[in-house]
């Protein structure tokens, strides 16, 4: 009874979510500081893909954990 | 009534989980990670020589050969680059998209992270910046291969910057003064130990964490592709066809801007832990 593949299945597809719910939130607030002040909007466009990229980053932590449970 | 209808599921589940066990799907990895050969897959198959010395690996491998190609790619170009400022101030050609991006990592990244000092760390900076770039980019040519997919070569990038870091902030603040420095004041002395073992910490997991993004966004990347195409021959059909290649094209152009989005970050957050490193201001 190897369960592995489906740890490896379950525990990315519980990481997308968590990360998809982060980053949409960051988004979401991108948008509307943008548009309540569009001078500023270069600026928070650059610091928004710098925390969407490292939200994204834990979620790769998990995805690699699943990769090496995938691969065992 | 006289067909039994109580194991047709089951039936359907045991041949198709069947059929997907059949499949071999060793290609994804093999496409993936690194190989001791050149693979031009119909044209032929270009060996690469192993030497062992004093019982380490050390043979080149296809990762080896990449980052060597990115290493020339970037000599030649930035020579060409240097010489055409000799002949004059005003950037033509490759000097002008060059110099687009050395002022971009000068002004937008190094600047505001590192502060006054920003210029000693400003080779460094842009070294890695091209380097991860040049890397990124071979690997998204056919029968190119990404060196920075490899976790030897982002972890031994992130070492590099680890190193960067601390002296950079021994030099500035002197070596004991440096790690009186990591600690804010006005804290209760009894928060003392743990905030020492927690920013000693922070001190290793900051280059470990640039080491796994690089290497798990490359990655993850390649085998996102070759899994969206891959399910054209596991599935052994024609009509996945219409859906599986424009997606994999999209997921082809969002690469380029990851490659190029991952460089930017690994050099920002080395600059920011520079800058950490040398103002602290706590």
């Amino acid at each position: 009874m190897d369960f592995a593949h489906l740890a490896a299945g379950f525990g990315a597809a519980l990481t997308v979510i968590g990360g998809a719910f982060g980053i949409g939130k960051l988004a979401s607030s991108a948008m509307e500081a943008s548009g309540r002040q569009p001078e500023a909007a270069g600026d928070i466009r650059t610091s928004m893909i710098i925390a969407a990229a490292l939200i994204e980053s834990i979620s790769l932590f998990a995805l690699v954990i699943c990769i090496l449970l995938a691969l065992k | 009534m006289w067909i039994n209808n109580s194991n047709i599921v089951t039936d359907t589940v045991k041949t198709a989980v069947e059929v997907i066990k059949k499949q071999d799907t060793s290609w994804i990895m093999h496409h993936v990670l690194d190989a001791r050969e050149l693979d031009f897959s119909p044209f032929g198959v270009i060996h690469l020589p192993q030497i062992h010395l004093f019982g380490i690996d050390i043979s080149i491998t296809k990762h080896v050969i990449f980052m060597w190609l990115a290493v020339v790619i970037l000599i030649v170009t930035f020579f060409i680059v240097a010489r055409s400022y000799k002949k004059s101030l005003i950037p033509r050609g490759i000097t002008n998209l060059t110099e687009v991006f050395i002022v971009f990592v000068r002004d937008e990244i190094a600047r505001p992270t590192i502060g006054k000092g920003n210029e000693i760390f400003l080779p460094y900076l842009l070294t890695a910046f091209f380097f991860i770039l040049t890397c990124n980019f071979l690997g998204l040519i056919p029968y190119g291969s990404t060196a920075t997919s490899n976790i030897a070569v982002t972890a031994t990038l992130a070492t590099i910057s680890f190193v960067v870091i601390q002296v950079g902030g021994m030099m500035k603040n002197g070596f004991f003064g440096y790690f009186k420095g990591m600690i804010p004041h006005g804290i209760p002395i009894w928060l003392l130990p743990i905030m020492f073992v927690v920013e000693i910490l922070g001190l290793f997991t900051k280059p470990f964490a640039l080491a796994i993004r690089l290497f798990a966004n490359m990655t993850a990347g390649h085998i996102v592709i070759l899994a969206l195409l891959g399910l054209i021959i596991i599935l052994h059909t024609y009509i996945i066809v219409p859906v599986s290649i424009p997606f994999a094209l999209f997921i082809y152009l969002l690469e380029i801007f990851f490659s190029l989005l991952q460089a930017y970050i690994f050099t920002m957050l080395s600059s920011l832990f520079i800058g950490m490193a040398v103002h602290q201001e706590h």
